[in-house]
C-alpha cells in the first residue's frame, strides 16, 4: 500500500488538487439545480469564459487588478444568463429551460471560438501559485497545495452563509419548496441571483486554480471539467454542498490514479461510469433527500 | 358494428372531406418526392459543376442525413418526452459499424497501419461486388451494412435503455450523456484497435460517390439519389410509427405519465421501444453521415454534436417531422453555404473586420437562443405542413386580404 501511494504520489497530489477545483464548480450546479431543479449546461462554459477573460484581462492590465476584475466579469455574465436566458421560462416546462441552458453552452463555446480564433491560449502565470514546490518528494505547483485548503475554507464559509444568514435561510425555503416561500415574502428573483453569484464567483476562482495547473484554454475547454462536477453533485446529492465536495475530490483522485496506471483514455469514462452506477443504486445520491412524484 | 365503431374512434374517418384531403397531401408529397429525385440525379450528374452545384451536392447530402438524426432524435425528445442526449453516441457506433464492414481488403495494411491490418479482413461490399459488378455490389452492400449498422446500435439502445428509462427527466439526459461520452472513450481505446482503429480515423470505406452505374461510356452517380432514398424510407417509417397505435401511447407518455400507466399503457415497454426506434435509425443516420464525409474519427462525436441535432430539433418544433427536416435543410445550408460569408472578412467585396473565423457561428447562437426564448414553438410547432394545408393558409390569406379591400372601399 505505501509503495503504492508513493509510486502514484504525484497522481494522487493531482488528483487532490483537480478535486478541489472541481469541487467549486460543482458547488454552482447543485446550488442551481436544488433552487430551479435546472442543470446548468452552460456552468461549465462560463468557467471557461473566466479562463479566457483573464487570458485578455492580463494582457493589458497588472495581475492584482486582472483577478478581481475576472471574479467581478463572471460573476456579471452568470447573472446576466440566469436574466436572458433563464428567468423568462420560469413557468416554461423544464425541458425548455434545460434546451435554453444548452443554447447559452452553444453560445458561449462559439464566442470563445470567435474571439480566440480557435487556437488554444495560453493562460497566464500567476505569480505565488505557479511557482514549484516539493511535497514528500514529488515536486508540483504550489496551487496543487493551496487548491484543497483554499477549497475546504470557502466551502465552510459557503455553508456558514446558508445556515446563519437571512439570504441563506431564504436560498434553503426556496430549494425546499418554491411556491410556498414566495407566499411566505421570499423575494424569489433575489434569492436566485444570489445563487448564480455565488456558483460563478467560486467558478471563477476553480478556473484561476484549474488553468494555472493546466495552462491552455479551449473554446471546450470548460465542457468536461463541467461535466465532471455535475456528476459529483449528482454522486453527492443534488442540492447538498458537502456532497458535491466529496464527490469532486473522489472523482478528481480516482481518474488521476487511473491516468497514472495508464488508462488514460477511461479516465473519462470512469466519472460517467460512476454517473450511471449512483443513479441505478442511489439516484438522490449519497446526502440526498428523497422526492416523492404527487399526482 | 366493429366498423362503425371504428369510424367513431378514428377521427380521420368522421369527416369525407379529411380522407380527400389526406389523398391530396400524399399525391402532392409523391410528386414532390418525385421532383426531388429526378433533381438529385440530374444534380451528380447532368448539370454543369460550377460554383452553386458544388455548393448545393454537399449540402443536399449532409442536409438529408440530417433531417433523419432529427427526426429521429423527435420521436423520443418530441413525441415520447424522453429527454435523452445519447444521439452522438449511437451516431459514433452506427458510422463505425458501416465503416469497418465495408474497408476494402486491399486497404486494410493501409487502413490498419498500427494495428497490424486490422481483425476484420472482409468488406460486405467486395463481398457483393464479387457477384454482381461493382455498383450493384457497393448499393446492396451499403444497403445491408447501413442495416446491420442500425441494428447494431438497437441492441445496444437496448442494453443501455433497461438501466436508463427507469430515470426521470434530466437524470435521464445526464445519464445518456453519460453513455455517449462513454462510447467515445471506449472506441478511442486501443485495446480494440484492431477494429476500430483506436484513435485513428477510419477511411477507404464504401461511401457516396463511390455509387457510380458504369453504363458503356455512361457514368452515372448516384450519391445523393442514395443518401436521399435512403432517408425517405426512414422517415416515412418513423411517420408511420408516429400514427400507429404505438405512437398515440408514446403522445400519451408524453403529455402525462401517470395518467398514460392508468389508461393502461405499458411505461418501461412503449419508453424503450421508442428508444430503440430511434436509436437505431439514429445508427442508420450515423452510417449515413460517414458515407458522406468519406471518413470517421469517434474523437468528433462530442456531445456539441447531440446538441446541435437537439438545437435543430427545437429550430423545427418539437414534435413535428416536417419541421425537423425543413429546419435540417436550412441550418446545413446556412451553415455551410449561404452564411460562409460571414467568416470569410468581406461583406461583397467591402473588407468588414470583425467577419472573420467563427463569426457565422456566433450569429446561429444568437439566433438560436432567439427561437428558445421567444419562438419556443419553433418554424411549425407540433403542426406538420401539409399540401392542403398550405393551400389553405393561401385561401384564409387572400380572403383576409379581399376582405380588407372590401373595408377600405367601404369607408371610401
Amino acid at each position: 500500500m505505501s509503495d503504492f501511494i508513493q509510486a502514484n504520489l504525484p497522481y494522487i497530489l493531482a488528483g487532490i488538487s483537480v478535486g478541489g477545483q472541481y469541487a467549486l464548480i460543482a458547488i454552482g450546479y447543485t446550488m442551481v439545480y436544488g433552487i430551479l431543479r435546472l442543470i446548468n449546461f452552460a456552468h461549465g462554459d462560463v468557467f471557461m469564459a473566466a479562463g479566457l477573460i483573464m487570458i485578455f484581462a492580463t494582457a493589458s492590465l497588472p495581475m492584482y487588478i486582472s483577478i478581481p476584475l475576472v471574479i467581478i466579469a463572471t460573476v456579471l455574465l452568470g447573472v446576466v444568463i440566469e436574466r436572458v436566458a433563464y428567468k423568462p421560462l420560469r413557468s416554461a416546462p423544464r425541458m425548455s429551460v434545460m434546451i435554453s441552458a444548452i443554447g447559452v453552452s452553444y453560445l458561449i463555446q462559439n464566442c470563445a471560438l470567435y474571439f480566440t480564433g480557435g487556437l488554444p491560449r495560453t493562460y497566464p502565470a500567476i505569480p505565488w501559485l505557479s511557482d514549484s514546490i516539493t511535497i514528500l518528494g514529488a515536486t508540483t505547483k504550489r496551487v496543487t497545495a493551496i487548491t484543497p485548503i483554499l477549497t475546504i475554507i470557502l466551502v465552510l464559509a459557503l455553508v456558514l452563509f446558508i445556515k446563519k444568514t437571512k439570504v441563506g435561510l431564504a436560498m434553503r425555503a426556496v430549494s425546499r419548496d418554491f411556491q410556498t416561500s414566495r407566499l411566505m415574502g421570499v423575494k424569489i428573483d433575489t434569492v436566485i441571483s444570489m445563487t448564480f453569484i455565488i456558483g460563478c464567483l467560486l467558478a471563477a476562482i476553480g478556473s484561476l486554480l484549474y488553468f494555472t495547473n493546466y495552462q491552455s484554454v479551449t473554446p471546450t475547454a470548460g465542457a468536461m471539467p463541467g461535466l465532471k462536477a455535475f456528476v459529483a453533485a449528482v454522486f453527492g446529492g443534488i442540492g447538498s454542498i458537502p456532497g458535491a465536495v466529496i464527490g469532486a475530490f473522489l472523482i478528481g483522485i480516482v481518474e488521476n490514479i487511473i491516468k497514472g496506471i495508464g488508462w488514460t483514455t477511461f479516465s473519462d469514462a470512469f466519472t460517467f461510469v460512476l454517473l450511471i452506477v449512483i443513479l441505478m443504486v442511489k439516484p438522490t445520491g449519497i446526502f440526498g433527500e428523497k422526492n416523492t412524484d404527487k399526482v | 358494428m366493429f366498423k362503425k365503431i371504428n369510424n367513431a374512434l378514428n377521427p380521420s374517418l368522421r369527416h369525407p372531406l379529411d380522407e380527400q384531403n389526406k389523398r391530396t397531401n400524399k399525391v402532392a408529397l409523391m410528386i414532390f418526392l418525385a421532383i426531388v429525385y429526378v433533381f438529385a440525379i440530374l444534380l451528380d450528374n447532368v448539370l454543369p459543376a460550377n460554383g452553386i452545384t458544388l455548393m448545393l451536392i454537399p449540402v443536399l447530402r449532409k442536409g438529408a442525413i440530417y433531417a433523419l438524426l432529427c427526426v429521429s432524435m423527435n420521436l423520443l425528445n418530441g413525441f415520447t418526452g424522453l429527454f435523452s442526449l445519447g444521439q452522438a453516441g449511437f451516431m459514433l457506433i452506427g458510422g463505425y459499424v458501416y465503416a469497418i464492414l465495408t474497408i476494402p481488403q486491399a486497404s486494410h495494411a493501409a487502413v490498419y497501419q498500427y494495428f497490424d491490418g486490422g481483425i476484420f479482413q472482409f468488406s460486405v461490399t467486395e463481398v457483393f461486388g464479387n457477384v454482381l459488378g461493382p455498383f450493384l455490389g457497393n448499393v446492396i452492400g451499403a444497403i445491408i451494412c447501413i442495416i446491420i449498422a442500425g441494428l447494431v446500435v438497437a441492441v445496444f439502445a437496448a442494453l443501455i435503455g433497461i438501466p436508463v428509462l427507469r430515470l426521470k427527466s434530466d437524470y435521464l439526459a445526464i445519464a445518456t450523456l453519460g453513455f455517449a461520452e462513454i462510447i467515445r472513450a471506449i472506441f478511442q481505446w486501443n485495446g480494440i484497435g484492431g477494429i476500430t482503429n483506436g484513435s485513428n480515423l477510419l477511411r477507404k470505406y464504401t461511401n457516396l460517390d463511390n455509387l457510380v452505374w458504369n453504363v458503356g461510356s455512361l457514368n452515372i452517380n448516384f450519391g445523393t439519389t442514395f443518401a436521399f432514398l435512403i432517408v425517405t424510407l426512414c422517415i416515412v417509417a418513423i411517420i408511420l410509427m408516429i400514427n400507429s397505435s404505438y405512437g398515440r401511447a408514446f403522445k400519451a407518455i408524453r403529455d402525462d405519465e401517470i395518467s398514460a400507466e392508468a389508461m393502461g399503457i405499458n411505461l418501461f415497454k412503449h419508453k424503450m421501444l421508442s428508444f430503440v426506434i430511434s436509436s437505431f435509425f439514429a445508427g442508420v443516420g450515423g452510417a449515413l453521415l460517414a458515407m458522406f464525409q468519406t471518413t470517421i474519427q469517434a474523437a468528433a462525436f462530442t456531445s456539441a454534436m447531440t446538441y446541435e441535432i437537439l438545437l435543430i430539433v427545437v429550430i423545427g418544433g418539437i414534435g413535428s417531422v416536417s419541421g425537423s427536416c425543413i429546419a435540417a435543410f436550412l441550418y446545413i445550408a446556412c451553415n455551410e453555404w449561404w452564411l460562409r460569408f460571414l467568416d470569410s472578412g468581406y461583406l461583397g467585396s467591402i473588407p468588414v473586420g470583425f467577419f472573420r473565423g467563427g463569426f457565422r457561428k456566433v450569429i446561429f447562437s444568437i439566433i438560436i437562443m432567439v427561437i428558445v426564448l421567444f419562438f419556443s414553438r419553433g418554424i411549425m410547432g407540433d403542426k406538420e405542413l401539409s399540401f392542403t394545408g398550405l393551400l389553405n393558409k393561401i385561401k384564409q390569406f387572400k380572403n383576409r386580404k379581399a376582405l380588407k379591400q372590401a373595408a377600405e372601399k367601404e369607408g371610401e
